[in-house]
């Protein structure tokens, strides 16, 4: 394993599977009634948030605890944050605090980049603006492989805002890098300018990819990312590219639904399937503290010098 | 270049491993209570040798598990992070059980200490006891084995090495002197 985990593309494909492994053996562990191991005893992980977030940093947080790190939460509301602070000062900060693993969330796309060139310990992207969160990419292929067997040759569909969302690209990444291939499905004026350079097919019409998806992947509509008029009406939205009953029956039987959450039930996927037993949702977040007890491990858990 | 002798072929490993079932049934007054855990890789394979062994014997089916002990290792910062390996205890659990834990070579000790701060997060164990395929000495830890394949006089400097059917396609166990590189 490298030191940071800053973008899915660092991984290679072995590495990403070492991921995955690892956290296949320590999802034993949230079965038994001890769940902690005394693996990262002595050990400090810093959540860095600047940005509002409560399942990514509970996540991280409980991942930590359950290897016995000692975790300090850092919040930049109420923080020195608010009081104009730098972020290279806050991170000179907790450097002497003796921070072993620095997670970071941060509304600026290349932050957790930056802050590894201030900090010894590693950095771990917990979401950068619009960018990356390939802790997120790496659950949702893990909660893929539980269901569906290994990924290779696998047909994943992502719908919705790829133009704000730091899940797709991870995702689209990672995904490339286990041998899925997969299919962004979005309004044209919700996908990037440079999407055409991603390992990913694009469309624009919904029905047509849903029958040959074996996992289906809804992105949640950022309306506090929306300043300008991305498409006509939330109604309109949800009518083409909303998961209702209707289209959720036109994927294969054994075919799976995501959502990275939270949810807009009604727009982007409706309650019944958002609830029906092929939806992945709620084993997402329990797979999100394997996956993340998983990095911790395998940054802080050798030596990495 | 390094030498390799076999010190153990696949007869005398057989003949080890049924004297130690043997030995296990005795010290156990028929092993009504023993669940074996093996160490992986390789010592979950003899577990359940030992598990078929005492079964053919008696008649008894003893619980056969597997310990990683990878997240209790007291030198995991001396190296990068390893891969983990399978823990999966029998149904029952542990609890009042005399627990017989298996692994390939007895060295330094750590290894079986980490198995056993692993145990004691399933339970409370009415016994502990240690089976080994080869002691080879140099323990740095206040640990002995209780039932032992062979005792193997070595140099620190020297490797042992297990090979096993189910894992490496044969059984020995060899010898390699690490003469100058």
């Amino acid at each position: 394993m490298k030191r940071h985990l800053i973008s899915a593309a660092d991984l290679s494909r072995d590495e990403a599977l070492l991921i995955l492994d690892t956290a296949e053996e320590l999802a034993r562990v949230s079965e038994r009634s001890i769940k902690k191991l005394p693996t990262l005893r002595g050990r400090t992980v810093v959540n860095l948030f600047f940005e509002d977030s409560t399942r990514t940093r509970i996540s991280f947080e409980a991942a930590a605890k359950r290897l016995s790190a000692d975790v300090i939460n850092f919040s930049a509301k109420g923080s020195s944050v608010s009081k104009g602070e730098s972020l290279k000062d806050t991170a000179l900060t907790l450097e002497a605090m003796g921070a072993d693993a620095v997670v970071i969330r941060h509304s600026a796309s290349g932050a957790p980049h930056r802050l590894a060139t201030w900090v010894h310990g590693s950095v771990v992207n917990a979401g950068d603006g619009t960018h990356e969160h390939p802790t997120q990419a790496l659950l949702d292929a893990f909660s893929m492989r539980r269901r569906l067997g290994a990924l290779d040759g696998r047909k994943i569909t992502i719908v919705g805002d790829v133009l704000h969302s730091r899940v797709a690209r991870s995702n689209v990444l990672l995904l490339h890098t286990l041998g899925a291939e997969v299919t962004l499905v979005a309004p044209p004026t919700l996908l990037p300018v440079s999407v055409d350079t991603w390992p990913c097919a694009v469309s624009y019409d919904l029905d047509a990819v849903l029958p040959k998806s074996d996992a289906v992947m809804m992105l949640r509509v950022q309306k506090e990312r929306m300043n300008a008029a991305y498409f006509p009406s939330e109604r309109e939205y949800s009518r083409r590219y909303g998961l209702d009953r209707d289209r959720f029956a036109k994927m294969p039987d054994d075919a799976i639904v995501m959502h990275p959450g939270p949810m807009n039930r009604g727009m982007e996927i409706a309650a019944e399937v958002a609830d029906s037993p092929r939806s992945t949702i709620v084993e997402q977040v329990a797979n999100g503290v394997t996956i993340r007890m998983a990095v911790l491990y395998l940054l802080l858990g050798g030596d990495t010098a | 270049m390094s030498a390799s002798r076999a010190v153990l072929e696949g007869p005398d490993i057989h003949r080890a491993l049924t004297r130690i079932a043997h030995e296990i049934l005795e010290r156990t007054k028929g092993a009504d209570e023993v669940v074996l855990i093996g160490v992986p890789t390789r010592g979950v394979t003899l577990a359940h040798r030992l598990g078929e062994r005492i079964e053919q014997f008696e008649g008894v089916k003893i619980p056969v598990g597997s310990i990683d002990i990878t997240m209790y290792r007291d030198d995991l910062r001396r190296g990068p992070a390893r891969p983990l390996g399978r823990t999966e205890l029998p149904a029952d659990g542990v609890d009042g059980k005399i627990v017989v834990l298996v692994d390939d070579v007895l060295y330094s000790g750590r290894t079986v200490r980490a198995a056993l701060d692993a145990l004691s997060e399933f339970g409370r164990p009415a016994a502990v006891q240690l089976a080994i395929l080869v002691d080879r000495g140099h323990r740095e830890l206040p640990i002995r084995a209780d039932y032992v394949g062979k005792n193997l006089p070595t140099a620190k400097s020297e490797k042992v090495k297990v090979f096993l059917r189910e894992t490496d396609g044969r059984d020995a166990v060899t010898l390699m002197k690490e003469d100058a590189r």
